[in-house]
């Protein structure tokens, strides 16, 4: 791509010579603007998790914490980043079909990278069902009936182990889950609303009403109108520019997941 | 376009070998933490370490910095590397005072 990129600026610069200025600007960076623009924004996202991470570890440092994550807990959260890590596989596929012009096969490696980061978003989600029937609470919200397991006592004793663990994953799953509706809208366009929205009234309707999630599957309405709003002010056929800059934040949420998954649970693990 | 998406074909067994990579260091971190080889501390560090290794890998080459400009490589580099500095600064000292002298 900077190959590319610095021909049209070489282009450019001939331009100007023969004395058509004015039309275009070199770019800084030798990068198109949506690319340098995605990467400023992942730069100020990487301290918004760099903020959480050390907020983290800032607390492990002078608590006595925990170690409550069992073999299940770390054989999923394995199985979430080998999913992750393949996501970030197919997306590169994904984008040299784009740049070959190739757009069946651009459609399937974006659908290949959503599926990846779906089956991450269910099993974190199952994760979380689990964990918070076994009475992993936030401070200052209601205990879990008949839950009196070691998550219990860990909820009582340490109340930073859920806040922080909370806190982490639910951004990073958040963020996961705007890059899966991302690179639906960049695979689908507006065939991937109604898709959308029919995941969201499902999951409304599907998931029961104590389950944290019959609340957070509200974050998919806001992206559907989000989403609505981008698609009908501005449709545009997205191309391999668009999947890459795509490819860019997808690639960044398995980055984090790369020290979230060490720190939160490799260090919690019970033996 | 035709150039860069034919320089990309030439090398894309590159990125299965970083998938590869990535793969088995997770596997090595899982396998370190589940047995326990190391005290927490000396823990801390070695699965940070691999994670930095992992992060440079998906940077450089699944997220093409590698193959960017050098103004561009290094002043995300640098910039994003001084912030995590900075906080280090404005956290750590007091986790250190909290730790010798106790919560008060």
């Amino acid at each position: 791509m900077a190959d590319a990129t610095l021909q049209h600026g070489s282009v450019q610069h001939d331009s100007v010579q023969h004395g058509v200025s004015g039309e275009f600007e070199a770019p800084l960076f030798g990068a198109y603007s949506k690319k340098v623009g995605m990467w400023l924004f992942l730069a100020s996202d990487s301290l918004t998790f760099g903020a959480l991470l050390v907020a983290f570890s800032y607390n492990r440092i002078y608590t006595a914490w925990p170690t409550p994550f069992g073999k299940d807990s770390i054989i999923n959260a394995t199985i979430m980043t080998a999913c992750l890590l393949s996501s970030s596989l197919t997306m590169v596929l994904g984008v040299f079909a784009a740049q070959r012009g190739d757009r069946s096969w651009t459609r399937t490696w974006l659908l290949a990278t959503m599926f990846f980061g779906t089956a991450f978003i269910v099993l974190h989600g199952m994760e979380w069902t689990k964990l918070i029937r076994e009475g992993l609470t936030l401070p200052g919200f209601p205990k879990i009936a008949g839950a009196e397991g070691e998550f219990a006592k860990v909820s009582a004793s340490t109340p930073q182990f859920p806040a922080t663990f909370f806190g982490l994953t639910a951004m990073h799953m958040l963020h996961v889950t705007i890059g899966v509706i991302y690179l639906g809208v960049v695979a689908l366009r507006k065939w991937f609303l109604p898709i959308l929205g029919v995941i969201y009234v499902a999951g409304y309707f599907l998931i029961p009403s104590n389950n944290i999630f019959h609340y957070g599957i509200h974050a998919l309405l806001i992206c559907l109108i989000v989403a609505s709003i981008i698609l009908f002010l501005k449709p545009k056929d997205y191309d391999a520019h668009d999947v890459e800059v795509a490819g860019l934040y997808w690639h960044f949420v398995d980055l984090v997941w790369m020290f979230i998954f060490p720190l939160v649970y490799l260090m919690s693990t019970r033996v | 376009m035709t150039h860069d998406a034919a320089t990309h074909d030439d090398s894309k067994g590159q990125y299965f070998w970083v998938w590869g990579a990535l793969l088995v260091l997770t596997a090595i971190e899982v396998v370190l933490a589940y047995r326990q080889v190391f005290q927490p501390v000396r823990m801390l560090e070695v699965l940070l370490l691999l994670s930095v290794i992992k992060s440079a890998l998906i940077i450089g080459y699944f997220m093409h910095l590698k193959f960017e400009t050098a103004l561009m490589r290094w002043l995300l580099v640098i910039s994003v590397t001084g912030c995590f500095i900075i906080m280090y600064f404005f956290f750590f000292p007091d986790a250190g005072r909290v730790l010798r002298l106790g919560v008060q």
